[in-house]
């Protein structure tokens, strides 16, 4: 078990070692983000802001203008609502080179209650023309997507959350941007893709990202123990969407379920119904946070409340096959 | 008579010379400013022209380190225009200086041309940053500045304000980083022309005393005249080049300087003359020799 905000600190230890250009900003939250790890690793390339999180973004640009790859983190709700506008003029329009690296997403925040639970900063980021989006499910994708942000020129959001998760992708699993990632048993991407069948091969996909992408593969477990047929993806890259394999499974698949620790309207869902319905339109149902705010509680009281658990996404497979 | 006051004899003769050659370049660009605007039917005539003379003197005025023939030079200094809607007073400077051809002056505002309505530093070469959405440029020039210490270059870089502009919460918190950051290399302008879009930034909302605001911020602060060439020219080239604190200069300028009935008149702010107003206008600014 590692957070994925640990794996983030931990990994950009790693990317400051590699490479000089790495700067690491923060705005007064470094003990909560990690990235106080690579502050007491590289002090010369960290900044503290200060609680001025415009500003951080500001600083952020003005240091990818000038050629550094920069990592901006605070926490979800006030890097994407406090400095929305700053991410999309002074970042975005810019195409500049900042990772905005985001802790504290969505409701497993937890005892802070809702107004530190981001549940909408999924649909803000993905609507800026060109910004890349990735919600990580555990430790290892965690490191994976810092590195492939770093690897890429251009601006990136990266969701993380609090609390410990479990390692849930198998052992040897690459995440790449843009790419999903298949997780049941013997059944793989390229499989998918190439098959041609006039029956369809599941009777349930599960898309998830995030801390529901475990969920996602409990509820598809207790399905094929009802003999139903199911599948299960991390689609961690929400921007770019892996339209090649979603359109695949969804060709294959009679029914969707999407999963994320989000509100329902503009997160991954969205993306996978705006997709879906124009090439292989199947019934989706989406599974998140329905149009509320959060509130205080223990993470794992609270994703029950919400309707957030392996089995709300049975329940939402059965009626989903209904349809 | 002693070499020292030959000299600064010599460099006073330099000193008006420069301004000569700096008064003329901001009579052309002031006229480039007004066709381009009437050309568009849009945009800011009051705000460029009240910066006009500033540009002039940091590009024509050998105060900016660039290099037209390579917009990206690493250790070129930066100019973050913060007040984006002046960009045609920018565009006008760097076409003259030979950043890109004078001829796409006139493609201002329109579709697919690089001369957006407000700065693009991905479609125009010698434009730094993207700008337009106010109060955010100090912050961008703080981050090139600390990027330049690290990469230890000696390039400077300057942000340029309104004074409007001033009331947005994250100037104040990009003032705050750069004296906390010592950021020696880091020079803010503040045109301080008196106005913004509703009326008197005294009577809208008030970010006075800046000079004092800035001061109080850790910034080592200069009055002068935005409008007289050599007072700016003596200032500008006498500024350290990286001191122990950045720098503010607050200018004091007439909005719409120049344009007779734009002066002063906060109607001139974004608005483009048109017919009549643009024949007055240009004769007022007067033939230019294109040299
Ligand atoms: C964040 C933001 N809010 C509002 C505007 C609209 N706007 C454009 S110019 C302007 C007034 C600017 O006044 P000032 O900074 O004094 O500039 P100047 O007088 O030099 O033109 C406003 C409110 C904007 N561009 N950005
Ligand atoms: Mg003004």
């Amino acid at each position: 078990m590692i957070a994925t905000r640990d794996a983030y600190g931990e990994a950009l230890v790693d990317l400051g070692k590699e490479n000089q250009n790495v700067v690491v900003l923060d705005a007064d939250l470094s003990a909560s983000t990690k990235t106080e790890k690579f502050k007491k690793a590289f002090p010369d390339r960290f900044f503290n802001v200060g609680i001025a999180e415009a500003n951080l973004m500001g600083i952020a640009a003005g240091l990818a203008l000038s050629g550094k790859t920069v990592f901006a983190s605070t926490f979800a709700v006030f890097a994407t609502g406090r400095a929305y506008d700053q991410i999309r003029q002074s970042i975005a329009y810019t195409k500049a080179n900042v990772k905005v690296v985001a802790s504290h997403a969505g409701l497993t925040v937890g005892p802070d209650g809702g107004s530190h639970q981001a549940l909408e900063d999924i649909a803000l980021m993905r609507a800026i023309p060109g910004m890349t989006v990735l919600v990580p499910c555990d430790g290892n994708e965690t490191k994976d997507a810092v590195e492939a942000a770093a690897a890429y020129d251009g601006p990136v959001y990266i969701r993380l959350g609090r609390e410990p998760v479990p390692f849930v992708l198998p052992e040897g699993t690459r995440f790449e941007i843009g790419k999903g990632i298949v997780l049941s048993p013997g059944v793989t991407r390229e499989d998918l893709l190439s098959k041609v069948s006039d029956e369809p091969l599941f009777d349930v996909a599960f898309i998830a990202c995030g801390v529901m992408v475990k969920a996602a593969l409990e509820a598809s477990e207790a399905l094929s123990r009802e003999g139903l047929k199911c599948l299960a993806a991390d689609f961690a890259s929400i921007k770019p969407l892996d339209e090649e394999l979603l359109h695949a499974i969804a060709r294959h698949s009679k029914a969707i379920v999407t999963a994320e620790e989000h509100n329902v309207i503009g997160g991954l869902g969205s993306a996978v119904c705006e997709s879906v319905c124009s090439l292989h339109p199947v019934p989706v149902k989406r599974v998140g946070v329905k149009d509320v705010f959060g509130q205080s509680g223990e993470a794992p009281e609270l994703l029950r409340a919400y309707g957030l658990t392996a089995g709300d996404l049975v329940s939402a497979a059965k009626e989903a096959l209904k349809l | 008579m002693p070499l020292t006051s030959c000299g600064n004899q010599a460099r006073e003769e330099d000193l008006s010379r420069t301004a000569g050659q700096v008064k003329d370049m901001a009579k052309v660009v002031r006229r480039h400013v007004i066709e381009m605007i009437g050309e568009a039917g849009s945009g800011h005539p009051g705000g460029s022209l009240s910066v006009t003379d500033i540009l002039s003197v940091l590009y024509f005025g050998g105060v900016l380190r660039v290099d037209p023939k390579n917009p990206s030079w690493p250790e070129r200094d930066r100019l973050v225009l913060s007040k984006g809607h002046s960009a045609p007073a920018l565009y006008a400077v760097l076409a003259e200086k030979g950043f890109f051809d004078k001829g796409i002056l006139p493609t201002l505002r329109k579709l697919g041309s690089p001369l957006q309505g407000h700065p693009d530093c991905r479609k125009t070469p010698g434009v730094d940053a993207s700008t337009g959405s106010l109060g955010q440029g100090l912050s961008i020039a703080v981050g090139m500045a600390l990027a330049t210490r690290l990469d230890g270059r000696d390039s400077r870089v300057w942000a340029i304000l309104g004074d409007g502009e001033c009331e947005e919460g994250q100037v104040w918190e990009a003032a705050m980083a750069a004296s906390h950051y010592k950021l020696g290399n880091l020079v803010a302008v503040v045109d301080h022309n008196g106005l913004q879009i509703d009326g008197p930034v005294a009577e809208v909302m008030s970010p006075e005393p800046i000079s004092a605001k800035f001061q109080s911020f850790g910034f080592e602060v200069h009055v002068v005249d935005g409008h007289d060439v050599e007072g700016l020219l003596r200032l500008f080239t006498s500024l350290p080049r990286n001191g122990e604190r950045p720098i503010c200069v607050v200018a004091d300028t007439i909005k719409g300087k120049g344009v007779g009935f734009m002066e002063g008149a906060v109607g001139w702010h974004g608005k483009a003359p048109k017919g009549e107003e643009l024949v007055r206008a240009l004769t007022e600014l007067g033939k230019v020799n294109e040299q």
